[in-house]
């Protein structure tokens, strides 16, 4: 094979897409805490779902997460395109055509919230339909370019999850469903901003208005440590409401406390590595949370 | 046909089959939608 020949494999524009392609569209790590975060809210709630309607219902958060993703690598193609983290995604590396995955996500999205509404109901289904909305309209469209609080507020549409679950079992809102939503809205900054922190040249070349850009890395690391106070109480309210229990208590505060100090050591650090470490401690901190509040309710379940 | 058709083709066949796997698994979705919602559910 000569170089001339490789060199027509690689590129995209004349080997077209493959179903990976548009699989990557939807943002499939990000998905998965959203997918677990949504089974959650639905194990936590009081009543009963129908198991299929159940895997339904998870799916169509799942769908509607990824669709969100794939517009929003639509629209944010031009910044994807020189920042080193996201050059390699499908738009801008000539894999996926813009046009496609617009109307890959529109038509993704639509489907999700129609099927939640018809097959769970539709308290669900609006929700769905909010935090994609959110997530397009108000984080990515909007304040994303335009204010250093865009992961602050925009985190809002990565916090619907449970409480698309907790609908999707109950069919409204209730005091526990918006606690769970304020536990990953408040997780967000801190968990966003140590991503931001080690990686704020990449945000500076896309001009996009990071915390760690605009106000520095000093006063970034401070509101971290604010957030990660604030997201204390929370944390442990799900079990001041009885939709946890006392291992869910005890886990919740071990859980902090390294929270915490992770957050203590970003401030105090003069290099991007407790940053690093802060950013991957908080994913796990949020799996091990709703996964100790499942796995309690789970087993009580079963010994109850 | 050189490479790089060959590589198009592949692509275009899996992307195919991916369309008729997802449009499988919405009738089967709907299908299974319509029995447990006819159950009572």
């Amino acid at each position: 094979m000569t170089d001339m020949t490789l060199e027509r494999i690689s590129d995209p524009q004349l080997t077209g897409a493959s179903p990976g392609d548009y699989l990557e569209l939807l943002k499939p790590r990000v998905m998965s805490l959203v997918v677990f975060s949504g089974l959650a809210g639905m194990v936590v709630a009081p009543g009963h779902i129908h198991p299929i309607l159940a895997a339904v219902a998870v799916l169509c958060i799942a769908v509607g997460a990824g669709a969100s993703g794939a517009i929003n690598m639509w629209y944010d193609r031009d910044i994807d395109a020189v920042m080193s983290r996201t050059a390699r995604r499908p738009i801008p590396s000539g894999r996926v055509q813009p046009d496609e995955a617009l109307a890959f996500g529109v038509i993704l999205a639509a489907a999700s919230v129609l099927v939640m509404g018809l097959a769970v109901n539709w308290a669900a289904a609006a929700i769905l339909a909010l935090s994609i909305g959110f997530y397009v309209f108000v984080y990515t469209m909007w304040l994303k370019r335009s204010t250093p609080q865009n992961i602050v507020i925009g985190g809002a549409a990565g916090a619907f999850p449970p409480m698309i679950g907790w609908a999707a079992v109950t069919g409204g809102v209730e005091l526990p469903s918006v606690l769970l939503f304020l536990l990953i809205f408040l997780w967000t900054p801190p968990h966003f901003w140590a991503l931001a922190l080690y990686r704020s040249g990449d945000y500076e070349r896309a001009g996009v208005p990071m915390m760690p850009v605009v106000a520095g890395a000093a006063s970034t690391k401070r509101q971290m440590f604010f957030y990660t106070v604030l997201l204390l109480p929370v944390a442990v309210s799900p079990y001041l409401v009885g939709i946890a229990g006392p291992v869910y208590l005890a886990g919740s505060l071990v859980l902090n406390a390294l929270f915490l100090l992770c957050a203590a050591r970003v401030l105090r650090a003069g290099d991007d590595k407790p940053a690093k470490q802060m950013f991957g401690f908080s994913i796990l901190y949020l799996f091990a949370l709703f996964g100790l509040m499942m796995g309690e309710h789970v087993v009580s379940g079963l010994v109850g | 046909m050189d490479e790089s058709e060959i590589q198009r083709r592949k692509r275009l066949r899996g992307r195919n089959l991916a369309v008729l796997f997802a449009l499988l698994a919405l009738v089967a979705l709907f299908y299974v939608i319509t029995i447990v919602r006819m159950g009572g559910h």
